[in-house]
Formats: structure tokens, sequence, C-alpha cells
């Protein structure tokens, strides 16, 4: 973190009294993160029950992570929702924050409405969609039937393909507003100077979104993507909640898969190895991200 | 780091453009225009608000209505019944609400305690290993929440802690830091040290500047720090699945999954949607209460880059 030099504080502060006013972010930084660490990478080289002690074998939780199924499963059907996710958050999120920040009267409701379930936790949310999706009870089946698109039960969380669909749009639902947010500010950022100047030049609208609009957003643009991206790689609540990973197991996602290792199958050394690649894979992201930051500073 | 963290105030500001008059358009065409946008615009929102309407509405139904086959539109009749019968759903809602209750509050209080003074400590000390600890901190970031929960798990049990709420609450503000530190220590770097000189002259003690003269001043700071540790503890659902496994203390989010999974029998959806509505509530009156600070954060972590 490149941060200017500060000034030293005045004679009559010690350093010692620094440490104290950081000790408490520290004892918990230490215990409750590196310690943590730490041991995750220690249980990933052993076996290592729920109930019971460990027994180190050696590499044997990595090498065995082809054969398995839960897991590379896993990491497909992730990888295809944190796509899809990523696409259609994406996609929609301009239209909204088109309307967001438009200067007409009405906006900033219309703001407030995107942005509400956001706040609202991912479990509460994901039952919010179970209630409504449920074939017996819920309000979306007599809703599509009564547009005429199925005679019989259409089923939202039938098949893999439709639960996965139905979470997506439970995903929109609950987390374009964020994107909507950061975009307003982007797009708040634009100087409105330079948008009078162009239009004196003669520049029509989408010569202004692309020689103005968008190069002001690129670096909320790719914050956004790598957020949607790493969000979307730890998915948990909404399928544990909504789909318990089902039908047929289609819908575990990659924190899932060690959530099932750790707690139903109480296999703890396996699960930590699970951590450790899925840690690695999102610090790698995170590392890519730093490295394009610094590069456009530069 | 080049752009710092938005001030709260300045972070829900005016949009910086004001309409212009543009030349060769009637009025008419305007108006038309204006209608196109509100339609479209007025029925997304209503698409956004229509899940949290609906619950609502549900919640509100007889019970023997919110479990009709098919379902009605609206309510037929307004009843509390789907609230009263949380009450007998394990220990009664009253217990999980109150565990929902005590958690958020000791992550709350956890984080805006360490957040403010170690934001202090960074931004007025210099101390050997600041930058170490100040990026360590940063890093927690970096590394998957979900990942970490395993080794928390063996952690908090070493340090005695299991099926505690300190336990879990410990965890939730571990996860808080990086944005809480981040901002404290801006907040406090934007308040010029000459103000607390002043007091320290007069024989007041670090910690009697901190609290009397800098405090204050970035009361915005910690109110956004407070208000992101309560929505996120208050919604939190992996971290007390794993750790607070005793009948008696689950959260509100967990109950509600177990009504759904079927532990108390059928589900009862009328009851599953009071439960709901129970759970969404608080978070969104205390987000349109205090929206500006939200917002504040929101923005300000975000775009740090």
């Amino acid at each position: 973190m490149p941060r200017q030099q500060h000034r030293r504080g005045t004679l009559t502060r010690r350093p010692a009294t620094g440490w104290l006013f950081v000790l408490p972010a520290a004892l918990i930084v230490l215990l409750l993160f590196l310690l943590p660490l730490g041991v995750l990478i220690a249980m990933s080289f052993t076996d290592w029950p729920l109930l019971g002690g460990p027994e180190p074998t050696g590499l044997d939780n990595y090498t065995s992570i082809p054969q398995n199924d839960l897991f590379i499963g896993a990491i497909a059907f992730t990888l295809l929702y944190t796509a899809l996710a990523t696409v259609l958050i994406f996609g929609i999120s301009f239209v909204l924050a088109a309307i967001s920040a438009s200067p007409r009267r009405g906006a900033k409701f219309y703001r407030t409405a995107f942005f509400l379930p956001y706040v609202v936790g991912t479990a509460a949310a994901a039952l919010i969609w179970y209630a409504a999706t449920n074939p017996q009870t819920g309000v979306m089946e007599r809703l599509i039937q009564a547009v005429g698109l199925t005679d019989g039960t259409f089923g939202f969380l039938a098949t893999p393909d439709k639960a996965l669909w139905t979470t997506l749009s439970l995903v929109v639902w609950k987390f374009i507003g964020f994107q909507v947010v950061v975009l307003v500010v982007g797009l708040q950022s634009v100087p409105p100077e330079l948008h009078e100047a162009a239009r004196v030049d003669g520049a029509n609208a989408v010569q202004r979104l692309r020689w103005i609009t968008l190069p002001f957003l690129r670096p909320t643009l790719a914050l956004l993507l790598v957020l949607s991206i790493t969000g979307s790689l730890l998915a948990f609540d909404q399928f544990y909640v909504l789909t318990n990973g089902g039908p047929d197991r289609g819908t575990v996602t990659l924190v899932y898969a060690v959530y099932q290792t750790a707690f139903t199958s109480f296999d703890l050394g396996r699960a930590a190895a699970l951590s450790v690649v899925l840690l690695l894979a999102l610090v790698a992201i995170n590392g890519l991200q730093l490295f394009a930051l610094r590069r456009r500073e530069d | 780091m080049t752009t710092q963290t938005a001030r709260p105030t300045a972070a829900a500001g005016p949009p910086p453009s004001r309409r212009r008059r543009r030349s060769g358009r009637t009025r008419a065409a305007s108006a038309t225009r204006s209608g196109v946008f509100h339609l479209f615009s007025a029925t997304a929102a209503l698409l956004f608000l229509a899940p949290l309407i609906h619950t609502a509405l549900n919640s509100l139904k007889t019970p023997e209505e919110a479990n009709a086959r098919p379902p009605t539109w609206f309510p037929e009749s307004l009843s509390l019944a789907n609230y009263s019968a949380l009450a007998t759903f394990g220990e009664g809602i009253g217990t999980y609400l109150l565990n929902s209750l005590v958690l958020s509050g000791l992550s709350v209080l956890f984080t805006v305690v360490a957040c403010v003074l170690a934001g202090y400590g960074f931004a007025r000390f210099t101390f050997r290993g600041r930058n170490l600890l100040f990026g360590t901190t940063l890093l927690i970031l970096m590394v998957p929440y979900a990942s970490l929960l395993l080794p928390l798990y063996i952690v908090i049990g070493w340090l005695g802690l299991q099926n505690t709420v300190v336990g879990v609450a410990l965890v939730l503000t571990m996860f808080q830091l990086p944005f809480g530190v981040f901002l404290m220590r801006n907040a406090f770097e934007a308040i010029p040290r000459e103000i607390e000189e002043a007091a320290l002259v007069d024989g007041a003690s670090s910690l009697g500047a901190l609290f009397y003269i800098s405090l204050p001043l970035v009361a915005p700071a910690v109110a956004t720090v407070g208000l992101f540790a309560f929505i996120a503890s208050w919604n939190e659902f992996l971290a007390p699945l794993i750790f607070l496994t005793g009948a008696d203390s689950h959260t509100l989010p967990i109950v509600l999954t177990s009504i759904r999974g079927g532990a108390y029998g059928a589900v009862d959806y009328g009851a599953l949607q009071a439960g709901v509505v129970l759970a969404v509530v608080p978070t969104l009156v205390i987000y349109l209460l205090l929206q500006r600070y939200y917002v504040a954060g929101l923005t300000g972590g975000a775009l740090r880059g």
C-alpha cells in the first residue's frame, strides 16, 4: 500500500502508546486470522475427523482432489454460475444505473428501490424465493400459469437447470443494488464540463459515452468485475437455503462442497485442502486485480 | 490508494449535472420521453419491491390462506396468527430474535472499539511493525471467508469459546476489521493533529485526547463502521450455522432455514414468511434511517482502488 510518509508524532508520545491503541485489533488479527491460516494449512496435510485427533498424511488430501467427484462437479458448476451471474448483473445494472443517475424527479426513489434488497440477508432472501416458487402454495406457479406459459406445474426448483436460473434471479435481485450505487457514484465523478465541451464540439451521445464516460468508469468497472467474480465463486447461502445443493447434487458450489466435506462427512483434513485450493485461486484473482490497478497508476 | 474514503456528507451529494434546456424539442416530446422513462423505471422498481411486499402481505394472511393451494394473490382477510404461530417453533421466536440481537450487538461493540482504537493508533503514531500490521489487517480481505471458518472452528475451541456468542462475535469482528480500520484511520487522518496537541499540552492523556477531542469529529465514520457490522452480523448465516450448534443458541436466519427444512413438521409457509419479515424489517428500517452513512461506507470502501 503506497502511502505518503507520516509526520512523526509529538515528542511527548512514546512509541509504546501506539501499540496500546492497536493492541485489540492486533490480537484479533493474530489469534483469529494468522493462527487459523496456519492451522488451515497444517490441517490440509492431515487426516482429521471432526471428533478425534489429526494424523499426518502428507499430500494425500491434495492428490485425491482429482478423484473427488463432488469437488470437481462443484468447480464446473461454480464457474458456470459465476459467469452467468456476472453477465446478468453487469447487463442489468447498466440500465438501472442509467435510471438512478438520471436528473429526473423520482430517480432517487427508483435507486432506493433497486438498493433495498441489498440489505436483506441472503438467507432471508432465499426463503422469500423458496416460499414464492414452491409448487403448492407459491405465487410464481400461479403467475406463470396465469400468463399461459405452462399448463401443469412448472417446477422452479425441479431440475438443476431450473434451480440454477431461479437462484440467479434471486442473486440479481439481492446483489445488483450494490453495483448500481457504485456505478452511479462513478458516473457522477465524470466532470459535467467535459460533456458540455464535447457537445459543443459536436459529439453525439454515443461518442460521449465511448470517449468520456467509459474511460472515467474503467477503474470502477474493473473493481466491480473482480468483486462480482470473487463473490460468486464463494456463493453458499443462497444454494444452501434455496436449493439445498439439489436436485441430484446439481447445484453444489465450491464452498458448499467444502462445507459438506467438513460437516457432513466430518473429514476436516480433506476440507482444509479444498479450502487451500479455493484460497489460492482467490488470492490469484485478487493479485491480478492489484497488478492491473498498479499498472494503470504508473 | 489514491482516492480517499468519501466523507459521509459528500457521498449522498446532489447530482452534478443540472438538466439543460434542449433547443428544437417541443414540450410535448419531452413530456412523452419523461412518461416513457417513468413507466419503465416504475415497473423496474415495482419488480424489486414486489418480493418484499408480497412476503409482508402473505405474512398477514390467516394461516389457512397462507398455505392455500393454489395461493391467493392478495390477503382476503388480515390476521397476525402467523406471527403468534412463530412462538411455538423450537424455543419460541423470542429466543432466536434475542440471540440475533445479542450477536449483532456484541459484534458492533467489538468492531467499533477495535477499529476506533486501531484507526487512531495507525493515524497518530509511528511504531515498530506499524505498516506490517496494517498490511496484514488489509490482507484479511484477500482470504475467502468460507475457507477460514473451518480452522476458526478449531481455534475458537482452543480459546474455550466454542458454542458461545462471544466467539462468533469475535469471528465476525475479524472479518469487519479491514474495512473498519481502513475507514477509521482515514477519518482520523483527516483531522488536523494540532487540535489534539492543544489538549495534550494542557495535560490530557492520549486516550483523553482521542475521546474528548477527536472522537466526536469522526462520529459519522463510527456510525458507518457500526452500521456495516450490524447489518453483516444480523444477516450472517454460515458462521452461526457452524459455531452455534446448541438448540437454544440459533440465530434468526438459521432457525428460519430449519422451518423451511421441515425441522418443525410440515413447512408452515405463513409462519415462515412472518419470520422472514421479522428478519428483514430491522435492516430495512435501519438502512432507510441511516442511508447516508451506509452509502458513504459502501462507496468509500469499494472505490478505494
